[in-house]
C-alpha cells in the first residue's frame, strides 16, 4: 500500500502579531513544511481610491498619510508631484529641500520599524525598544512641523504647508549626529548575532529574474542585486543636488535585505545633513494665489486674497484635463500615483500603486518549501504595511 | 534605446498594424492598441533585446459610464535597463473578456484580480480569478462610477445574536455632493460641459 500523505491547513492571522497588521494567510502544511500560502488581504480596505474621487485635491492629501502609515509624507510626495506636473507649478527650492528632508526622515521611520520588528519576529526584543525610542524623536519632528505625529497632511501641490519652526533644523542636526551611533548599537545586536543569522540567511531568496517578474521594487529589488533607485534613476525634487549611495545586496535573502535597510538609514542621515547644509531661505510654497492659500495677514488686507481663500477652501483648485503616472521611491519601494483629472476640482480617478501589494503577492513563491517558523521572517523582510496593501 | 522618441519609432516600425496610436507625454510613451493584440504587444516589448520592458508595474482600469466602450484598461511597464516608462492602453465594452497576461508577467495575477474586484472586468485564462480587496460575499464593483460612495451594506456587531451582522446602509444624513459651478475669473482652466 502506498504511503499516504495528508496536508494540514493552518490559518495564520488575521490577528497575529507577526502578520504586521491584518493578514489572513492560509497555509497548507506538510508537517512543518509550507506547501502553499494563500494570503487573503483586504481586511483593512477603506476604499481610498473611491473616496479620493469624491474629494477635492487638497482634501485628498490626508488619505495618503493613511496608506503606508509608518512613512506618511513619502506618499503625499507622490500625489503632490503628480498635481504639480499637470499644473506645471514650479516648487520653490526651500520647499523641495524640506520635502526631501522629511521624506528621508520617513524612510528612517519605516526602516527602523521594519528592521526592529523583523528582529522581534525572529526572537530579539531589545532592538525594538531601542529603535522605537529613536522613532519617537523623529515623530516629534513630524509633530513640530505639521502638528501631528503620524498623519501629517503637510505636503501641498506647490510646496509644503508651513515653514520649519525656529530651532527645528538644529534639533534635526543634533539627531543626525547622534543617530549613526544608534544604528551601530542595533548592528552589534543583530548583524553578527548567531540566532538572527540562522533565522535570516538563505531564507526567502529572490533571484534577479524573479524580482523583476514579480514586480518587486525598493529594497526587495536591491537586495537581489539590481541597482535601481528612483531617487537616482528618475530624480525628483532636489535629489539631483544630493550625494548619496544606493546599497545593494548580493544573495537576495532576508539577511541581505536587512543589511540594505541598515545601510539606507545611514545614507538617509547623510541626505538629511546635506539638506540642512544646503537649504536656502525663501518661500515654501508657490505664490500662485489660485493654488496655494493666502496668509492670514493677506486675508485681512486684500479682497482678492479673501476671495482666493474662500474659493480654495470651498471649491478647491481646478486641475486641467490630463493623465499622469508619477512614482517616488518610498521606503518600501516604488509608490506610484496614476491621476486622471478632468478639469474639475476633483480627480476623475486616482490609482495608487502600492509596493507592498506586489511584494505580498509573491508570498506563495517565497515561502514554498520553507518551514512554518520562516513565515514571520519572510513576511517581516518584505516590509508589509497593510494600510498600503489594502488601500 | 535610450530615449522615448527612438523607442516610439522602433515600436511603430516593428508592430506597425498593432499600434493604433502612440504619444509621448510626461516622460512616458503611451501606446493605444486593440484588446486582442495585447499578448503580442506585451511579448514583444518584454522580450525584444532593444526594448526590454521587463517589469509590469501595475494594471488598472478607468470607468467611462457614458461612452460605448465603457472601460479603459492600462498596463504600466518599466524598463530598468533603459530607464524608460511605457503604458499600453485599450478600450473594452462592459461585458468584454480580456485575456490574462499572467503567463507573461506572473505579477499580473493580483493586479488582474484587483481590476476584476473593483470594476467587474473578467479575464480569460486567469489561474485564480477571485475578489481580492473587498469582503467575502461582497456584491458590486466599488470603483465603477455608478457604485455609491457609501456602499450598500454596513457591518456591525449584534449584541443580541452575539455575532457580526450585515445590514443595508442607514445614514442619518444623506451624503451631499456639493457642486461648485462657478466662473472663476483669470484661470486658463476650461471646465468641460458634461452631458447628463
Amino acid at each position: 500500500m502506498p504511503k499516504q500523505t495528508k496536508t494540514m491547513n493552518l490559518n495564520f492571522g488575521p490577528q497575529h502579531p507577526a502578520a504586521h497588521g491584518v493578514l489572513r494567510l492560509i497555509l497548507e502544511l506538510d508537517g512543518e513544511v509550507v506547501e502553499k500560502a494563500d494570503p487573503h488581504i483586504g481586511l483593512l480596505h477603506r476604499g481610498t481610491e473611491k473616496l479620493i474621487e469624491h474629494k477635492t485635491y487638497a482634501q485628498a492629501v490626508p488619505y495618503f498619510d493613511r496608506l503606508d502609515y509608518v512613512a506618511p509624507m513619502n506618499q503625499e510626495h507622490a500625489f503632490a508631484l503628480a498635481i504639480e506636473k499637470i499644473l506645471k507649478i514650479e516648487v520653490p527650492i526651500r520647499a523641495q529641500y524640506i520635502r526631501v528632508m522629511f521624506c528621508e526622515i520617513g524612510r528612517i521611520l519605516s526602516h527602523l520599524l521594519n528592521v526592529t520588528t523583523q528582529a522581534m519576529d525572529v526572537g530579539a526584543l531589545t532592538p525594538t525598544l531601542w529603535g522605537f525610542e529613536e522613532r519617537e524623536k523623529l515623530m516629534g519632528f513630524y509633530e513640530r512641523v505639521s502638528g501631528s505625529r503620524l498623519h501629517a497632511n503637510y505636503f501641498r501641490a506647490g510646496g509644503v504647508h508651513k515653514d520649519l519652526p525656529i530651532g527645528l533644523d538644529k534639533d534635526i542636526n543634533k539627531f543626525c549626529n547622534s543617530f549613526p551611533k544608534i544604528i551601530d548599537d542595533l548592528e552589534t545586536l543583530l548583524t553578527d548575532n548567531r540566532i538572527f543569522k540562522q533565522r535570516n540567511v538563505d531564507i526567502g531568496v529572490v533571484s534577479k529574474q524573479d524580482a523583476l517578474d514579480y514586480s518587486f521594487s525598493g529594497v526587495m529589488l536591491r537586495g537581489s542585486g539590481i541597482a535601481w533607485d528612483l531617487r537616482k534613476s528618475q530624480p525628483y525634487d532636489c535629489y539631483n543636488n544630493l550625494d548619496f549611495k544606493i546599497p545593494i545586496g548580493k544573495n537576495g535573502d532576508c539577511y541581505d535585505r536587512y543589511l540594505c535597510r541598515i545601510e539606507e538609514m545611514r545614507e538617509s542621515v547623510k541626505i538629511i545633513k546635506q539638506c540642512l547644509e544646503q537649504i536656502p531661505n525663501g518661500p515654501i510654497k508657490t505664490n500662485d494665489g489660485k493654488i496655494s492659500p493666502p496668509t492670514k495677514k493677506d486675508i485681512k488686507e486684500s479682497m482678492e486674497a479673501l476671495i482666493h481663500h474662500f474659493k480654495l477652501f470651498t471649491e478647491g483648485y481646478r486641475v486641467d484635463k490630463d493623465e499622469i503616472y508619477v512614482a517616488v521611491e518610498a521606503p518600501k519601494g516604488e509608490f506610484g500615483v496614476y491621476l486622471i483629472s478632468d478639469g474639475s476640482s476633483k480627480p476623475y480617478k486616482c490609482k495608487i500603486r502600492a509596493p507592498g501589494f506586489a511584494h505580498l503577492q509573491a508570498m506563495d513563491y517565497l515561502i514554498k518549501g520553507h518551514m512554518l517558523a520562516d513565515v514571520p521572517a519572510v513576511l517581516g523582510s518584505m516590509d508589509i504595511v497593510f494600510g498600503e496593501v489594502d488601500r | 534605446m535610450k530615449d522615448l522618441i527612438s523607442l516610439e519609432k522602433l515600436i511603430n516600425s516593428e508592430l506597425t498594424t498593432k499600434i493604433n496610436s502612440s504619444v509621448i507625454r510626461h516622460n512616458e510613451l503611451k501606446l493605444s492598441i486593440d484588446g486582442e493584440d495585447l499578448h503580442n504587444v506585451l511579448l514583444f516589448i518584454k522580450n525584444d533585446s532593444r526594448v526590454k520592458f521587463r517589469q509590469l508595474i501595475d494594471i488598472t482600469a478607468v470607468d467611462y459610464p457614458e461612452s460605448e466602450n465603457r472601460f479603459k484598461l492600462i498596463y504600466f511597464l518599466l524598463s530598468h535597463e533603459n530607464n524608460l516608462r511605457l503604458n499600453v492602453e485599450f478600450f473594452i465594452k462592459e461585458n468584454d473578456l480580456v485575456s490574462s497576461v499572467t503567463s507573461i508577467f506572473p505579477s499580473a495575477n493580483w493586479m488582474e484580480r484587483e481590476v476584476f474586484d473593483m470594476y467587474g472586468i473578467s479575464f480569460n485564462d486567469h489561474p485564480d480569478l477571485r475578489r481580492i480587496l473587498t469582503d467575502y460575499n461582497f456584491k458590486g464593483h466599488p470603483l465603477r462610477k455608478d457604485f455609491p460612495l457609501t456602499g450598500h451594506n454596513e457591518v456591525r456587531y449584534n449584541e443580541e445574536n452575539k455575532k457580526v451582522i450585515y445590514e443595508p446602509v442607514k445614514l442619518e444624513q444623506n451624503y451631499r455632493n456639493f457642486d461648485y459651478e462657478s466662473p472663476w475669473e483669470g484661470t486658463k482652466y476650461v471646465k468641460e460641459i458634461i452631458k447628463k
